[in-house]
């Protein structure tokens, strides 16, 4: 049989979602001890023994990483466990130096939250609301590197190299309870939550949630059952999903293999499979048609997680705008057209335009230089807005310039990339090139009257009422002013001058 | 020299009649001329000792205020890390490792100018009763030496027995430091769990595991307490509150007025003749002191042993997990593109001895999925009954007390393949563990039928170490008078002792 298109699949099948989603958290420490976390050290440069898992050597709690998960769990709206505990996931792997995980099992630090996400649907906007059962805290593994073989797998290789850099550090996994009724949707649906966790995580300031660097990672569970049907099928548990265009693609795409196995008679088999970005498909993985024996049990090295209500209370006080609310008020506040703002969201400039604003610079010159402009630089670049060299502030600064008339659009454009290139702020990039916006009428009568003697023919021709003649002749004004000239002040003055006016 | 205690040189270094450099010497020779037969020490650190005992008798010249036995020498238990000696756990899994780090107990020691002799022998990963169960031979009992001298602490009690080093570290997860202690005639404390640090210390399991001091009397064992005790952010479960002052209870030594509970069912049947009768007088001793001693019932310690061996094995299984061939340590069958996992396997057959072997395999069993609540769960039940048998036998008495072994030392290879009967050993200090209080086992004679050393145990509730000390220097001061000379002046002179 032929692969179902999604429209055939939708039509017979309705799928049932279960996402977690794995925030590797910004704390300046690991999980249970002191070494550096920064992202991209030299292998095994940011270890010690208790990282490394030496004989001896005892994990201790980063409070700071309690707090971001307490933070993370009121967010989305979970109840705090006054009691929790971590457990010992217990199974080996190179990759795990003391060849068991600690993390939390039944015990988990928050639970019964729900997020809200809202998408466009064939009927308009419609709200979904995705529910949260458990947010737990527990460090990430080192990382291999499998060498010689085909695949990049453990099995075939020639040798693997390890960097327990990345090991022990803190690591939240959020866990939905399974989202039914989002029919054909489902894609979509899973992406706008993947999206608003990522930003509400981002307001929190508690990860730098770069789904590219592996900070927010995503597993997709996904399974379909016959529509009015209330037996769930067997699901299969994607990982490696690692953008949210991959998130609805890697939905999509297992909702079409399932329901070509299923069409066929087959069984979905209970297993692992891994996203491939280039090609859009899963491939198998691990069978977890027996489930693993992990052994959880209490961690006997660590004590309990006790929060006190008071520290909790004071924490609640301390959440930001909840990113949904925000992204209203904003389109509000600004007067920003749908398409204008979703541009923003895509563009992840709300953060940096709303900056900008705050300093004084009008929301619509704001948004229109940094989802311009400086994106653009940032695409030729190929770089994040936010790593280029310009801030909120200069940004503000040049709008202001502008608005005072002391630049031109034209002018602050070259500020601007003074600025990206490192040349200085505003004020020194201005000094710098030499960039002034010649309004003296005297000085640009000057440069007028030059040019016309030059090119005389031309300046009769517009004398004689051919206006599109002028065009060259405000060029040559322009460069003789060094374009430090306003344009529409140039042709509003020749034009005078050549009797047009 | 060497026969005095470490209070007696402590006095004699601060006094300048001697040096930590000629008393550190004094043992060296003397581990020289009798560890050959002892077998106390896996790896003696003659040039690193000596070192220590320059710098810190430099550091006493210039005039520096130092800790009260700053300059004696001592034997570490190899289960603890110190930098750059070879510390193994008695297992030939870290054969060859070099710690790059010291466990906080060894931070400590150095601090306090205590000079660290060398590493001792023990059962691998502390898994035994007669450190017969290292992966390097056992130790031998100075007593007489066809017997074992207890564990897994056997030998850093043998070496203070034999007088190689007048104090020790051990390590005591159901009995390790009071029942060597109590086989070989000297003073043993397991202290308050989460007292001393267990940063460093090599773990067999982590909520019973608990390093502490050996001495030849009760004050040597508390100067040794107080130096290595204390609160350690690096340790989650260390104790944030002072150190009990159990160096001043051990100088007062009074009981008067006290009341000492006697544990109806840590006696009598199943208990060495010797070893009750010998109880029975220390019991005379205490009443006879002004002590009012009471009889206490705590019925769910007949479930102890087993609620043990279930909790041990199964923390032990995960915490000597991280023994893989992959970072350190032993690494055996890396031939032919062998996949990492078959190295593991191969590595872990290679360096394991039968008894670590034998409780990973009952600790994985014991928590896998179908098995936890009726295993590992009920231990945990037994331990939540033996906490409330102690906090109700402590509203009626200020210790308890107990034989601390039900024998006396048996002959090596005696009970090694009979694992049941060599745990037996521990159902007098396994109830400590579990309820992570305190304990102590001090010398209370000679069995009549053996003429081997007898162990009378104090315990005394969480953070109340001091108690112990208390009674136990009353005890041992009675006990001396009565004998007229240290129990240890009774053992047989070794061979190729001076």
């Amino acid at each position: 049989m032929a692969l179902p298109t999604y429209e055939e699949v939708i039509a017979k099948w309705d799928p049932v979602l279960g996402l977690e989603v794995h925030v590797e958290l910004n704390t300046a420490s690991k999980m249970f001890c002191s070494c550096a976390t920064e992202f991209g050290g030299a292998p095994n440069t940011q270890t010690c023994p208790v990282c490394l898992a030496l004989p001896g050597a005892l994990p201790v709690v980063n409070e700071k990483a309690i707090e971001s998960t307490i933070l993370i769990g009121l967010a989305l709206n979970c109840k705090i466990a006054p009691y929790s505990r971590f457990a010992r996931k217990n199974y080996f792997y190179p990759d795990m130096p003391k060849n068991f995980q600690i993390s939390q099992y039944d015990e988990p630090i928050c639970f019964d939250g729900y997020v809200d996400v809202e998408i466009d649907t064939d009927e308009g906007p419609k709200q979904f609301r995705i529910e949260v059962e458990r947010v737990h805290m527990e460090e990430d593994t080192g990382k291999s590197l499998h060498v010689g073989g085909a695949t990049g797998r453990i099995h075939g290789a020639d040798y693997s190299l390890l960097d327990y850099n990345r090991a022990g550090i803190p690591l939240v996994e959020i866990v939905t309870k399974i989202v039914p009724g989002t029919g054909k949707y489902a894609p979509e649906v899973a992406k706008a939550y993947v999206a608003e966790l990522r930003d509400i995580l981002r307001g929190l300031k508690v990860s730098d949630v770069k789904m590219e660097q592996g900070s927010l990672r995503c597993d997709a569970n996904v399974s379909l059952k016959p529509i009015g049907s209330d037996v769930l099928g067997t699901r299969s548990e994607t990982k490696n999903v690692n953008s949210l265009r991959s998130v609805e693609r890697a939905i999509r795409g297992e909702m079409i293999r399932h329901a070509e196995l299923l069409n066929d008679g087959k069984k979905v088999k209970q297993e692992t499979r891994h996203f491939q970005e280039d090609t859009g498909l899963t491939r198998s993985g691990r069978s977890k048609e027996q489930a693993e024996d992990y052994r959880y049990f209490p961690d006997p090295d660590l004590v309990p997680v006790t929060p006190a209500a008071s520290w909790i209370e004071e924490l609640r006080a301390t959440l930001p705008e909840r990113p949904s609310l925000r992204r209203k008020r904003i389109k509000e506040e600004w007067n920003v057209p749908d398409k204008e703002m979703q541009a923003m969201i895509n563009a992840d400039v709300l953060d940096i335009v709303e900056a900008t604003v705050l300093l004084g610079a009008d929301p619509t010159k704001a948004r229109t230089w940094w989802l311009g402009e400086i994106s653009r630089i940032a695409n030729d670049q190929n770089v994040a807005i936010a790593d280029l060299a310009i801030t909120p502030a200069d940004v503000a600064q040049i709008v202001a310039l502008v608005a005072k008339g002391e630049l031109t659009d034209k002018l602050a454009r070259q500020v601007v990339e003074g600025v990206i290139a490192r040349e200085g702020k505003p004020a020194e990039v201005i000094e710098k090139r030499g960039i002034k916006v010649v309004s003296d009428d005297g000085a640009l009568m000057a440069a007028i009257e030059k040019v016309c003697a030059e090119q005389a023919d031309t300046a009769e021709k517009v004398r004689g009422g051919h206006l599109p003649a002028a065009g060259a002749l405000i060029g040559a004004v322009m460069k003789e002013t060094k374009g430090q000239a306003d344009a529409a002040k140039v042709r509003e003055l020749l034009l005078k001058h050549l009797g047009q006016g | 020299m060497i026969r005095n205690t470490a209070a007696q040189m402590a006095d004699a270094l601060a006094k300048g009649e001697t040096t930590s450099v000629e008393l550190t010497q004094a043992h060296l020779d003397r581990i020289a001329a009798v560890d050959g037969q002892v077998k106390a020490f896996l790896h003696v650190d003659s040039a690193g000792a000596l070192a220590q005992a320059k710098d810190v008798d430099a550091r006493r010249k210039s005039g520096e205020k130092l800790s009260p036995i700053a300059g004696v020498p001592l034997a570490l238990k190899d289960v603890l890390a110190q930098k750059g000696v070879p510390t193994t756990a008695g297992s030939k899994i870290l054969q060859g490792w070099l710690p790059p780090y010291d466990s906080t107990v060894v931070s400590k020691l150095k601090a306090a100018g205590v000079v660290i002799m060398g590493k001792t022998n023990m059962d691998e990963f502390a898994m035994g009763s007669s450190t017969e169960n290292s992966g390097y031979g056992p130790t031998f009992n100075p007593w007489d030496l066809t017997r074992t001298p207890g564990g897994s602490s056997g030998g850093s009690a043998a070496a203070v027995s034999a007088f190689e080093a007048p104090l020790a570290i051990g390590s005591d997860t159901g009995g390790s430091i009071r029942q060597p202690a109590a086989l070989t005639g000297i003073v043993g404390v397991r202290p308050t769990y989460g007292a001393v640090s267990r940063f460093g210390l090599i773990a067999y399991s982590s909520s019973l595991d608990q390093a502490g001091p050996f001495g030849r009397t009760v004050l040597d064992t508390a100067l040794l307490h107080e130096v290595m005790a204390g609160h350690d952010a690096k340790d989650a479960t260390s104790i944030k509150a002072p150190v009990p002052a159990v160096v001043a209870a051990a100088k007062s030594g009074d009981v008067k007025g006290m009341k000492i509970g006697v544990i109806k069912q840590l006696q009598g049947e199943g208990y060495q003749k010797g070893v009750q009768t010998r109880f029975d007088e220390s019991l005379q001793v205490l009443a006879s002191l002004g002590a009012e001693i009471v009889e206490v019932d705590c019925p769910s310690f007949e479930y102890a042993l087993a609620a043990y061996y279930l909790i041990a094995p199964s923390e032990c299984s995960s915490n000597l997990a991280r023994f893989d061939a992959m970072r350190y340590g032993l690494r055996t069958g890396d031939v032919n593109g062998a996949s990492a996992e078959a190295v593991m396997s191969a590595t872990r057959d290679a360096g394991f001895g039968r008894e670590v072997k034998r409780r990973i395999i009952l600790g994985t069993y014991a928590l896998s999925s179908g098995y936890y609540d009726a295993y590992y769960g009920s231990a945990q039940k037994i331990r939540t009954l033996i906490i409330q048998d102690y906090a109700k036998a402590f509203t009626r008495a200020d210790v308890l007390v107990s034989p601390t072994a039900p024998t006396t030392a048996y002959k090596i290879g005696e009970k090694v393949d009979d694992p049941m009967a060599m745990y037996l050993g521990d159902v007098a200090t396994i109830p400590v563990n579990l309820a992570g209080i305190c304990g102590m086992s001090l010398p209370a004679g000679l069995a009549d039928e053996d003429n081997l050393p007898v162990g009378f145990q104090i315990m005394a509730p969480a953070m109340q170490d001091q108690r112990l000390y208390q009674a136990g220097a009353a005890l041992e001061a009675a006990l001396l008078t009565k004998w007229g000379a240290p129990i240890l002046s009774k053992a047989p002179e070794l061979k190729g002792a001076k």
